[in-house]
């Protein structure tokens, strides 16, 4: 069971508390771990990675393990406290980019 | 007896104001979608219930949020579980604006001017305003920055460039104003339902005669030094468009500096500015029932956007422009420093016509009679991006 930490808006948009916990068929990768997100929760879809591209919004990151993986290849395995469910995967918006 | 339904979006969310015809107990609700900016909320003339609205954010990207019940609740299209089962549009497109560069239907994504001069492709970044259809509450329209013009026919869970707009052949000349290149203005002609006009900042102003596939601009008899040739056919910055539903082929136009009219659905534009203390502003609107009578909000200069003089003041001309009189009953006269952006200020259609604005300042006020006096509804909202009325019977 994956662990996904959502910032606040999201949480309202997907109308979730707390972690959102995912199964994920295969390898656990940025990729499977955000497809698997948006086919559950699709109003999630174009909030965190571009709906034509996916590639990740410039204004958010993601965290885990206590490292930044927002600029690995969203194909790279995540670790494996992540894929076990004992550190979760913190999609975090950065310090910047609103009012 | 009838009620009004004031939708203001403001940079922290929307707020939604209600009273009864005499306009004087409101009831103010919200905040909705708290923490996002909220550029425009607009209800449908074919069903006052559907009630459509932009929801931004710098980290989130640009949201579409729809209510089917006077704003009481809302969804974003096409991403409830029952609408995810049915045959139709993908799930979760009601975000999903894409510049049609296909083949068959669209046109190559060009570059326009950016600040410094140089081209820079076209991106897409938010949705400023959204123009319901006069007939069908499904059919809406969005204005998008950068430049362009979707539209919606299945009640906002998909959109569809109309790319005749951006793919018109000028794009390299528009460039972004302040607030970025956006196109802000989408005026339906409810005489022609295939005559429709958007204004983008800063290209100036567009007019479609055969709904949406062609653009023509329509900006002969402006006149901005801001650009080479001060009167191009295209790179003015128009900051809002007017217009009264009886006299369609009448424009009314507030440009970065000067006001100006049109009496043949924008071939040709005249100043009237007249005694306004300043020209520059962002907001125009026309009053409900005398189409000859006009609404601005001078703001003080290009570089200094607040209002003049420390005034919050009106200008209402009866004359269709040129002769203006200050509006002040109600309004703080010293130490205001406030804007009033390009799309805050509405009007009602009851007898006697209601006017409503809102400001940067957070304040929203409301005159129950078209300008004489006025009163703030609310004072201290976060900054009002937009504001759009309602009469309900």
């Amino acid at each position: 069971m994956i662990r996904v930490v959502l910032p606040q808006h999201l949480r309202t948009l997907a109308q979730v508390r707390g972690d959102v916990e995912l199964d994920i068929d295969g390898p656990v990768t940025q990729r499977s771990l955000l497809d698997t997100l948006e086919d559950r929760y699709p109003m999630l879809r174009g909030t965190i990675r571009d709906q034509v591209t996916l590639q990740r919004r410039a204004f958010l990151r993601f965290f885990a393990c206590a490292r930044d993986l927002s600029h690995e290849s969203p194909d790279t395995l995540l670790p494996e406290p992540v894929v076990s469910g004992v550190e979760p995967f913190i999609i975090i918006g950065a310090i910047a980019g609103g009012w | 007896m009838s009620k009004v339904r004031v939708l203001v979006g403001t940079r922290k969310g929307a707020f939604i104001l209600t009273a009864d015809g005499k306009r004087d107990a409101w009831e103010v609700s919200g905040p909705y979608f708290a923490g996002w900016e909220i550029y425009h909320l607009k209800g449908s003339l074919a069903d006052p219930n559907r009630i459509y609205a932009s929801q931004t954010s710098g980290w989130f990207g640009q949201l579409i949020q729809r209510s089917d019940d006077g704003g009481t609740t809302w969804h974003q299209p096409g991403t409830q579980p029952a609408e995810a089962v049915a045959p139709g549009p993908p799930r979760a497109a009601s975000n999903k604006f894409v510049y049609d560069v296909s083949a068959e239907s669209g046109r190559p994504l060009a570059t326009h001017q950016f600040y410094d001069g140089t081209q820079h492709p076209w991106e897409f970044k938010r949705v400023w305003h959204l123009e319901p259809s006069l007939a069908d509450p499904d059919t809406v329209y969005a204005g998008a920055e950068d430049a362009a013009l979707f539209r919606s026919t299945d009640g906002g869970q998909s959109w569809h460039e109309l790319p005749g707009l951006r793919g018109h052949g000028t794009g390299p000349k528009w460039q972004p104003g302040a607030g970025g290149m956006c196109l802000h203005t989408i005026i339906l002609d409810p005489s022609n339902p295939q005559r429709m006009y958007i204004a983008i900042s800063a290209a100036g102003a567009f007019r479609t005669d055969d709904g949406g596939k062609t653009w023509k601009p329509i900006n002969r008899g402006l006149y901005s030094q801001y650009i080479p040739d001060p009167r191009a056919e295209v790179g003015h910055c128009v900051h809002h468009l007017a217009m009264h539903r009886s006299r369609p082929d009448a424009l009314f136009m507030q440009k970065h500096w000067d006001v100006m009219r049109s009496n043949d659905a924008g071939e040709s534009w005249q100043e009237v500015s007249g005694n306004l203390p300043t020209d520059f502003g962002f907001v125009i609107d026309v009053h409900a029932h005398e189409p000859e009578t006009i609404y601005v909000v001078p703001i003080k200069s290009d570089s200094e956007h607040f209002v003049p003089d420390g005034k919050l003041r009106v200008f209402r001309s009866r004359a269709g422009g040129n002769e203006w009189e200050a509006l002040t009953r109600g309004l703080p006269q010293s130490n205001c420093y406030v804007n009033v952006l390009r799309d805050a200020m509405a009007v009602d259609s009851l007898d006697k016509c209601g006017v409503y604005f809102g400001t940067t300042g957070g304040q929203v006020y409301a005159s129950a009679d078209a300008g004489d006096s006025w009163l703030p509804i609310v004072r201290d909202l976060p900054a009002v991006l937009s504001v759009e009325v309602q009469t309900l019977a």
